[in-house]
């Protein structure tokens, strides 16, 4: 703890001067563990990322179902220090108490995690009394309140004290939040009051979170925000006996977001003082403290003023120094003291570093100093890289630096390629004579006596069997010798023509008196070209066809040389996608760690695949995919490969694709290796272990293991979800009250089109967050800029998108149009969406199709429909609605193409991120638009950007191929009703993926009571009556909602 | 103050032994444990010990009559399995309330009868209540972490039902034991506390959990101590542990609790670890030696036997603990807790 107040004592000595008076009631709680709370305990630290309200992360964890991970969440809270957790499931798109219920089971069949008390944050009292319910130690509920009147808090209280579970008090009453130290007081008293009298409520299991607010934002009456904070809790601590006091802390310096050793220092200065006042828990980002000494004279004089407000312009003269502490980090940046530095470091730093600016004379001057061109790669860039790859390894670098850093090498080897060429036309020995010449000239007798012994007295079982078998060039014409003396070794066979020694494992290879380590041994061949294989005698004996065709297969590769090395990787996006960013960031990581990488690209037809793989003799193939019906040609592709007896390794990954959809569809179809690999970084390893000799075998049984364990526990859990035949669903959808609902005719029917709309109106509309995770920087646009742990990388990177951005405004290199329509629609047949539209003077119909979650609703909730939000037919009630499609892709594919020509590959992976952040923009102005001006049902509308990210706007865009309306099918309804490519040149592929890939397509719903739902697992019986009412075979239904079908 | 707060300042409580080791010494066959009454019960039930209370009811009798004769100052009612929940394996759900009942007025009876005999030595009897055979934080399922086969609820309904019916057959003590996952326990408690709001009654109650090995933690994994400060929200006479382990291996929790507990300390060990055989071996002279060290070190307020104790163990000990002072009550030691 960074701020405490017997900082230069031991614990010993505390204890020892401080004897604890008899009426001390410390502030037990226990998870498997005790923690207890003693006005003596160092501050205590409430870890919060396990909050879907605060974790974006952990928000998307939980939507998705990826409890495993999300435990990791709690997993790493707690190993990093957390000695509470929060947990909080408070979000619309999630049934808030079945999840609090599940991942609480989850949390307490996991000691490590579960040590330690559990925080249970709800603002529905249902959450918090379900979590209560599952929990075997002593909790905190976070939080109550006099908000909704005394009855209920008291009710609350006395259920929360039978439970045996401690308590936030927020200090909000009746009349609202507490804002000044009156009224923080008087909200404190008289809940403590009501606790402690009329509840009987044990004083120190009673937490108030007296509220901090902001200061320094330039308005009066925020001044005393924070002293008041401080004084209240002084007061509270005095007055009201054996209570804790806790916060969110880092709220306090939220108008200096961007300026972080300000922001360190204003909490590191109103801890300093709070906990001297009692406060004795809260929330704090431990990489956003700095040490309370160590803050400058200077700076901490002009916080200080700002905290305890004791001076009039207290703010301002902060505000005017805050510059000056910006601007003295920022002038580090052009550092250049690494230029002095030896060759190699300066290598290695701009390698790690991603600058390019000097490393072709750095490489010139490497170059002319190796004797042969290949050496600058594979000694200093490799050096570097190696680096590169420790440093991700270890999670102390991030993917967009690692790209940057490939950038350079990409750089350095295209400048060294010329002079490599030339170097290799340089006459050469002949083959296979310079080994004879290598063999150490003081052995060469005693060796030769050895291997002569072996090759002809002693030859084992499997020695003989082999080597029957390859003698004479018997295998497709590849010489081989036996017991050939290579350097101070003897290999059991080698192909000097190709390079390749055989050893069968449990010989010995070495003379008895010239023992090295096999580790040794494996280096120096390394070193002179060679590759080994080794078989056990048993895999000779049993299964020699085996044996020689992986001699055959291995003998048809290259040899490892330089970049590549490692093993060569095919690529693809598969057919009928078009998302590619992901599988090129793994491309490009792998390319850095030694790999060679065969990409080829989008809408990838498994033919082709096949063959290259084939052709080209991979090592692994990795297939990528975002949108669900890439999951089915994944399980072909398995299918495929197993049919054709492939035995390399299958890498799964994209947004799309799950470790569960892995294990239980694609893995059982492919005998070999099959990995989902969730994020770039994890590629590398994952790739490394299943290619490596020695890992190989174990990883892929390992694999396997997993996910038939996967499979098996799978199977389990859906049996215990049940869901409602489809014509109970329909009776339990959601019912809108049509008599009293309004329904606004939009001021302009029918279709309109947008072409080439200025770039410039979407940037107030872009929402950041799902940029950076692309690029695997979990957080919270703007939070992210600060995070503790991604926060300088995230800086950086969006610094230079907005570079890009600005390029791209500039130059109009990309094209925006967008088309829309509005129309007069009712429901019919319970579940489809009936609109009429014109097409020339004609007027048409078109049925949307629509699907209702079929799974049994925990209470009242009901079973959902799209349909349920348009007023059925027959009523005499004209309802409407909406659909469209924009993109802003046009030009992307150009513009990275371009890139990746300039061996750009970061500006390639960063443009098509842009412009599916543009699209996503494109469609939040549309929609606003469509409320507020075309459809004009929300024209008094008002709201800023995060609340439109949040959607907290009237009325949905739901997209055909997402949670609501799952399926794609839909999208062709749309394209014929709009025209939308004839119009504005958007295609869907087979696969029914938008190209430009940077589109987005959707319906427009009015209602105020329409809401995003995800429509989960459906059976059967609806995939039928779905096909009957879209004249479809079952088959095909099955083929495109199969995701969504329940086993 | 009640009599029973009253004797628990003055001396060591003195708890019965094993009612299960002590009806193995009957022999019941299944019509015995069957009686008249359930001669066409539809399922086996021999081994379903707390019917006896009705089958049986003089065999019940005669064991409480031992173990006051022996010394004990509370007796538990042979009521650990009477709840719905794990009756279901009898399906004996419906008589739940009568087992408990009658179970109750016949140790309340042998109370009452000894107590008018002798009133300088007035006798208790606690109502048991067992931990149920299913556990509410944890799964039974080690592929399915998330699954329970219990609620909150349906452990609340049961235990509640349970302790109505032995407040109603006149027990004096509720005793939730046996605790092996916490959060069946809370949900006794919550009954309890909802009851006795209902009926505005105040009567004592005792919490004894369970540590299951040398981990030194409950099967649910809690420590003695986050054990401790999991039920400490109800007023409680005494905390304690029972079972699983012989009174040596137990020392070091009690002295745990009787560290940080503010209530009284309980502690009724198994007669030593079970044998091979799964028998409990300990003689009486040797329990009474390791118990020993909770009285010189005054560790406890109440002392019996769980399962391997006889009339002769609780004999042994309550000679023993005669001679020593019970534990002091007193508020928490925190002082070396940081």
């Amino acid at each position: 703890m960074i701020v405490e107040k017997d900082k230069n004592k031991t614990s010993e000595e505390i204890i020892s001067s401080k004897k604890l008076k008899a009426d001390i009631r410390p502030l037990k709680l226990s998870g498997l563990e005790p923690l207890v709370i003693t006005p003596d305990s160092n501050f205590v630290n409430v870890g919060e990322r396990t909050n879907v309200a605060g974790s974006k992360k952990f928000l998307r964890l939980i939507k998705e179902e990826k409890f495993e991970e999300a435990l990791e969440v709690a997993r790493d809270q707690v190993e990093g220090g957390a000695q509470i957790i929060d947990i909080n499931m408070d979000d619309g798109l999630i049934e808030g108490r079945e999840v609090m219920v599940k991942f609480l089971n989850l949390i307490v069949s996991e000691p490590d995690i579960a040590r330690v008390p559990i925080m249970i944050d709800s603002s529905k009292w249902e959450i918090i009394e379900a979590g209560l319910q599952v929990v075997q130690g002593k909790c905190i509920v976070n939080s109550i309140s006099l908000k909704e009147g005394e009855a209920e808090f008291l009710e609350h209280a006395k259920k929360i004290k039978r439970y045996g579970a401690a308590v936030i008090v927020m200090a909000f009453d009746e009349v609202g939040q507490a804002d000044n130290y009156e009224r923080r007081v008087e909200i404190a008293k008289r809940s403590y009051d009501i606790l402690v009298n009329k509840v009987n409520f044990p004083p120190e299991d009673i937490i108030f979170d007296l509220n901090i607010f902001p200061v320094g934002t330039g308005m009066d009456e925020h001044k005393r925000n924070a002293i008041d904070f401080i004084e209240g809790t002084r007061w509270v601590k005095e007055n009201l006996p054996h209570c804790s006091i806790s916060g969110g802390v880092s709220n306090v310096s939220f108008s200096f977001r961007g300026n972080n050793p300000v922001r360190e220092a204003m909490h590191s200065v109103f801890l300093y003082h709070a906990i001297k006042a009692g406060m004795n828990m809260g929330i704090v980002n431990p990489a956003l403290l700095e040490v309370y000494d160590n803050i400058p004279k200077d700076l901490l004089e002009h916080v200080e003023d700002v905290i305890l407000d004791r001076r009039e312009d207290a703010t301002e003269r902060l505000l005017n120094f805050a510059e000056t502490v910006v601007g003295s980090k920022k002038a580090k940046k052009a550092d250049l003291s690494w230029r002095e530095n030896p060759l190699q470091d300066r290598i290695t730093h701009a390698l790690v570093k991603g600058i390019d600016s000097y490393i072709i004379e750095d490489i010139e001057e490497a170059r002319l100093a190796a004797t042969k061109p290949i050496e600058v790669i594979e000694g200093n860039l490799m050096i570097g890289m190696n680096v590169v790859g420790d440093l991700f390894g270890s999670g102390k670098m991030f993917l967009p630096q690692v790209v940057k850093s490939a950038r350079v090498m990409k750089k350095a080897v295209a400048y060294l390629l010329p002079y490599i060429e030339e170097a290799k036309e340089a006459p050469q020995p002949p083959k296979g004579e310079q080994y004879w010449q290598k063999t150490d000239p003081e052995l060469h007798e005693t060796m030769k006596r050895f291997a002569q012994d072996r090759r002809n007295n002693n030859p084992t079982d499997a020695e003989t069997v082999l080597w029957n078998a390859l003698s004479n060039k018997q295998l497709e014409g590849y010489s081989f010798k036996k017991q050939q003396i290579i350097g101070s070794y003897i290999a059991d066979f080698v192909c000097l023509e190709e390079k390749l020694i055989i050893e069968i494992e449990g010989l010995i290879h070495q003379l008895p008196e010239n023992k090295k380590s096999d580790k040794e041994r494996a280096d120096w061949l390394r070193q002179q070209e060679f590759r080994v294989i080794k078989f056990s005698r048993n895999e000779v004996l049993s299964n020699l066809d085996d044996v020689l065709s992986k001699i055959f297969r291995t003998l048809k590769k290259a040899p490892p040389s330089g970049a590549g090395g490692a093993g060569k990787v095919l690529m693809a996006t598969v057919k009928g996608d078009v998302h590619d960013i992901g599988k090129n960031i793994v491309s490009v990581v792998l390319g850095c760690n030694n790999y060679e990488i065969i990409d080829l690209g989008v809408m990838v037809p498994p033919e082709k695949i096949i063959d290259t793989a084939k052709a080209e003799n991979v090592d692994a193939i990795g297939l990528s995919g975002l949108i669900t019906p890439s999951l089915d040609e994944m399980v072909f592709l398995a299918k495929e490969m197993q049919r054709q007896e492939f035995d390399v390794p299958l890498l799964i990954g994209g947004a799309t694709t799950s470790r569960a959809h892995t294990a239980v569809k694609i893995d059982p179809q492919y005998g070999n290796a099959v990995a989902h690999v969730n994020d770039a970084s994890r590629a590398v390893t994952v790739i490394g272990d299943l290619l490596k000799e020695d890992t190989r075998k174990k990883y892929m049984s390992d694999l396997k293991a997993e996910y038939d364990k996967f499979r098996v526990n799978f199977k389990k859990r859906s049996k215990v979800k049940s869901y409602l035949p489809i014509e109970e669903a329909r009776k339990n959808r959601y019912q809108i009250n049509w008599e009293e609902t309004s329904i606004k005719k939009p001021n302009k029917l029918g279709i309109q089109v947008i072409d080439d709309f200025d770039l410039y109106k979407l940037l107030d509309f872009i929402d950041w967050s799902p940029f950076f995770r692309s690029w695997d920087l979990h957080g919270k646009y703007p939070n992210i800029l600060e995070d503790e742990v991604v926060g300088e990388q995230a800086t950086l990177l969006f610094e230079d998108v907005k570079k890009l951005l600005q390029k791209v405004l500039d130059e109009k290199l990309l094209k925006a149009k967008a088309i829309f329509g509005l129309f007069e629609a009712n429901t019919i047949n319970n579940d489809d969406i009936e609109i009429k539209y014109q097409e020339g003077s004609e007027e048409k119909v078109m049925v949307f199709r629509t699907l209702r979650q079929q799974l049994k609703k925990y209470g009242e909730k009901p079973n959902f429909a799209l349909a349920d939000f348009i007023a059925p037919k027959g009523n005499e009630l004209q309802d409407y609605m909406g659909c469209f499609c924009v993109t802003t892709g046009f030009g992307t594919a150009e513009l990275a193409k371009k890139f990746e020509e300039d061996l750009d590959d970061y500006n390639a992976i960063m443009i098509k991120a842009l412009a599916d952040r543009l699209a996503e923009a494109f469609a939040e102005y549309l929609h606003k638009q469509v409320r507020i001006e075309e459809w004009g049902y929300a024209s008094e509308e008002n709201l800023s950007n995060e609340e439109l990210i949040k959607e907290s706007y009237k009325g949905i865009r739901p997209a055909p191929g997402y949670p609501a309306c799952p399926d794609h099918l839909e999208k062709i309804s749309i394209w014929e009703v709009l025209k939308v490519k004839e119009k504005i040149g958007v295609e869907i592929t087979e696969s029914l993926a938008m190209w430009p890939a940077a589109s987005v397509s959707g319906y427009y719903f009015a209602n105020p009571e329409a809401r995003y739902f995800g429509l989960g697992k459906i059976k059967e019986d609806q995939v039928k009556d779905y096909a009957t009412r879209k004249g479809i075979s079952l088959k095909k239904a099955e083929k495109w909602l199969n995701p969504n079908i329940a086993d | 103050m009640s009599k029973l707060e009253e004797q628990l300042h003055k001396k060591i409580l003195i708890l019965d032994g094993a009612m299960g080791t002590m009806l193995q010494d009957f022999k019941f066959s299944e019509e015995d444990f069957r009686g008249k009454r359930f001669t066409d019960w539809p399922v086996s039930v021999k081994g379903n010990n707390d019917l006896l209370s009705l089958t049986q009811p003089e065999a019940i009798e005669e064991i409480h009559r031992k173990f006051f004769a022996a010394g004990a100052d509370i007796v538990e009612t042979n009521t650990f399995s009477a709840t719905t929940i794990a009756m279901a394996d009898y399906e004996m759900q419906e008589l739940v309330d009568e087992l408990n009942y009658e179970s109750a007025k016949i140790a309340k009876k042998v109370a009452l009868e000894l107590t008018a005999q002798n009133p300088d030595k007035p006798r208790f009897v606690a109502g048991a209540m067992g931990p149920t055979n299913k556990t509410a934080s944890m799964s039974p399922d080690v592929n399915d972490p998330g699954f329970r086969a219990i609620s909150f609820n349906e452990l609340r309904k049961a235990y509640k039902q349970q302790a109505r019916a032995l407040i109603k057959g006149g027990v004096d003590i509720l005793l939730v034991e046996t605790v092996f996952d916490t959060l069946n326990a809370k949900a006794a408690l919550f009954a309890i506390d909802e009851l006795k709001e209902e009926l505005q009654l105040d009567i004592p109650i005792m919490v004894s959990g369970t540590i299951t090995d040398a981990s030194g933690r409950t099967l649910s994994g809690q420590t003695a101590e986050a054990f401790l400060i999991s039920v400490s929200h109800i007023p409680l006479l005494s905390i304690g542990f029972n079972c699983a382990l012989g009174a040596k291996q137990l020392t070091p929790h009690l002295e745990v609790l009787n560290r940080f507990a503010s209530s009284g300390v309980s502690a009724y060990p198994n007669a030593g670890l079970p044998n091979a055989f799964g028998e409990y071996d300990q003689d009486a002279q040797e329990m009474a030696s390791q118990v020993k060290e909770y009285l010189e070190k005054g560790l406890v307020n109440i002392l019996g036997g769980c399962c391997g104790t006889t009339p002769e163990h609780i004999a042994e000990i309550s000679k023993l603990a005669e001679q020593y002072e019970p534990r002091k009550l007193h508020e928490p030691d925190y002082s070396t807790v940081l």
